[in-house]
């Protein structure tokens, strides 16, 4: 009486691990399916126009010979700025959340707030940059928009920092003040060379964050046809150029959007290999 | 077999040493929060001899340790009352490194107590602050803490937060700490390469030179073989009993054979009291407890 009811069971069973099976894995496939046609079409668009020229020259009038380079150095000077500040912020609300936030109301709100912000529609960071830096200044700058970008990456930092320095063992902290050192000297000389490559990652995710952003740079650094190393004034970065070409009517132009994509592609993937890599180094250990 | 907590209630049955009181603790409750671990616990700890604390798990030894050179302030919540005097001077007296935010607070906040001129010189003299007791009770714990820095700089985290040495000084406290923690042979031609990369039990005596290296007067343990494997476990025993020429030892040991191999006295505890106290000589051979009895001969536990 109780073999067939167990027969029964184990078959119900196992067509609900095998449904589920083929759910999960049917639901990967459609999500690498997309990203590899969403780079396949970067790719077939893009590595034609991908020469030296790109990296080396300005970007033309329509019709003309030319490159992205007022573009990508933009890019990176506003996202290496943006980074400093994410990481100087970052790290250290992290490592204030970690290490002092358990049972303080104050780090409960912070932590709030920082989640709140790194969900924010980037766009409404760019409007809220825009109301504090470009509109009291009269006048667009890389400034504005490196601050934008450092609004969208230090809740990326923060949260790591935190969870990273959260993993590392009490023990490790015990061992270092039964030697005498202070709180912050154990913070300091070991938790964090502790958790060095997930600061690292931390980083990295940041700036992968914010390197393709678009909106907030449409209302702060607004964008620049002439190379640029003036903080004070517009400055063309690769999302707003892509922005621009890919909705003009110029062939070229058009080219070299997807150029710009695909360069802004392989940075971000990049990045996420590293750091992801690199996460799972610290974790394992 | 099932052990009659009232026993638990008689006194201590403590043998006084014959030696110098290193520390000497005194009628101390702990608090985890509002739980009670540790009940009006006695204990002498005598100069360079080693002291085993024994008991079945969850009595109460790593928490008696960790007061010893209060670890536990590190966790709002865990307090000590009673007395634990280390040359004299009560260790549960002394303050947080002085101008510490907290301090500062509370200064602000208490309008000044008298002070009572002893108490103030006892506390002076410990150095007033808890980096300076650390720098006297060292500590070794159960797993392997090696910081991720070089062999080399492991050992001179310590030694740099308390004095100011030359390189050449500097080496030379690194290979004589490395030399009596039986490390040295093994690790002396790859000193700044990452302390994380050696084995468990290697690291654990990495540890251990750590400790020493600051030349504290006490040094406490907690299970330090408890994750190595025998070969491990019998070099560092052998390291711990050279070293208690020079230093005071307090070992935490599930292994009985082990505090009676290594240990002068022993110490046993159960139920956050401590029962039974003597050299470890006889403590294995005649314990005066039933409890003590039941648990060397295996009974329980
Ligand atoms: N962090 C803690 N919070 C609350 N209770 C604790 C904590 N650590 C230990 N205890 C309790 O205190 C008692 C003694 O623990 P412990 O000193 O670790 O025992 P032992 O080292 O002898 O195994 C146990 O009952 C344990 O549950
Ligand atoms: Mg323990």
């Amino acid at each position: 009486m109780s073999v067939p009811f167990s027969f029964d069971h184990h078959a119900r069973r196992k067509l609900v691990n095998y449904l589920f099976v083929a759910l999960t894995s049917g639901a990967t496939l459609f999500a690498i399916a997309a990203l590899l046609l969403i780079l396949y079409s970067l790719v077939v668009n893009g590595i034609g126009g991908l020469d030296a020229q790109v990296f080396t020259l300005d970007q033309p009038p329509p019709g003309e010979m030319g490159g992205l380079r007022n573009a990508w150095v933009g890019s990176l000077i506003m996202c290496l700025f943006a980074m400093i500040i994410a990481v100087v912020i970052g790290i250290l609300a992290g490592t204030w959340l970690a290490e002092y936030g358990d049972g303080n109301k104050l780090a409960v709100v912070v932590r709030f707030l920082n989640d709140v912000l790194l969900s924010a529609p980037s766009i409404l960071v760019g409007l809220f940059v825009y109301e504090i830096l470009v509109r009291p200044f009269h006048g667009f700058s890389a400034l504005a928009g490196a601050v934008a970008l450092a609004f969208l990456a230090t809740p990326v930092v923060t949260r790591t920092t935190e969870d990273i320095m959260r993993l590392q063992s009490h023990a490790l902290r015990e061992a270092g003040m039964a030697l005498g050192a202070g709180r912050g000297h154990v913070i300091r000389n070991v938790i964090w060379r502790a958790s060095r490559s997930g600061l690292v990652t931390g980083a990295l995710l940041g700036f992968a964050r914010i390197s393709g952003e678009t909106a907030p740079l449409l209302f702060t650094s607004l964008g620049n046809p002439f190379l640029s190393f003036d903080l004070t004034h517009p400055m063309a970065s690769l999302p707003t150029t892509i922005f621009q070409f890919a909705l003009s009517a110029y062939d070229d132009w058009r080219e070299l959007a997807w150029v710009g994509a695909l360069l802004i592609a392989i940075a971000v993937l990049s990045i996420n290999i590293i750091g992801r890599t690199l996460t799972r180094g610290s974790i394992s250990k | 077999m099932t052990f009659d907590i009232s026993q638990a209630d008689q006194p201590a049955m403590i043998i006084d040493p014959p030696h110098d009181r290193i520390l000497d603790v005194k009628g101390l409750d702990f608090f985890y929060g509002k739980t009670q671990a540790l009940f009006g616990v006695d204990l002498p700890v005598a100069r360079d001899k080693i002291t085993a604390l024994i008991g079945p798990s969850g009595c109460g030894k790593s928490t008696l340790l960790r007061c010893l050179n209060r670890i536990y302030d590190l966790y709002p919540g865990q307090h000590a009352e009673g007395q634990i005097l280390f040359h004299g001077e009560d260790v549960l007296g002394t303050r947080r490194a002085p101008g510490g935010l907290r301090d500062k607070v509370q200064l602000a906040v208490e309008s000044a107590p008298p002070i009572d001129p002893v108490e103030a010189e006892g506390v002076l003299r410990v150095g007033g602050d808890l980096a300076r007791l650390r720098a006297r009770v060292g500590m070794v714990f159960q797993r392997p803490t090696p910081f991720p820095m070089s062999i080399y700089d492991n050992i001179a985290f310590g030694v740099k937060l308390h004095r100011r040495v030359s390189k050449s000084q500097m080496d030379e406290i690194v290979e004589d700490s490395l030399t009596r923690a039986a490390l040295w042979d093994e690790v002396k031609d790859k000193l700044h390469q990452s302390g994380l990369g050696l084995s468990g039990g290697q690291q654990q005596r990495l540890c251990v030179a750590r400790g020493i290296a600051v030349e504290p007067e006490v040094l406490l343990l907690d299970e330090p073989a408890s994750a190595l494997d025998p070969l491990s476990t019998a070099k560092l025993e052998s390291a711990l009993v050279e070293l208690k020429d020079s230093f005071s030892i307090v070992i935490v040991t599930h292994n009985l054979q082990q505090a009676a191999r290594i240990s002068d006295y022993t110490a046993f505890m159960l139920l956050g009291r401590l029962i039974e106290f003597r050299p470890s000589t006889d403590a294995f051979v005649a314990p005066e407890t039933e409890a003590m009895r039941d648990y060397v001969t295996g009974r329980f536990g």
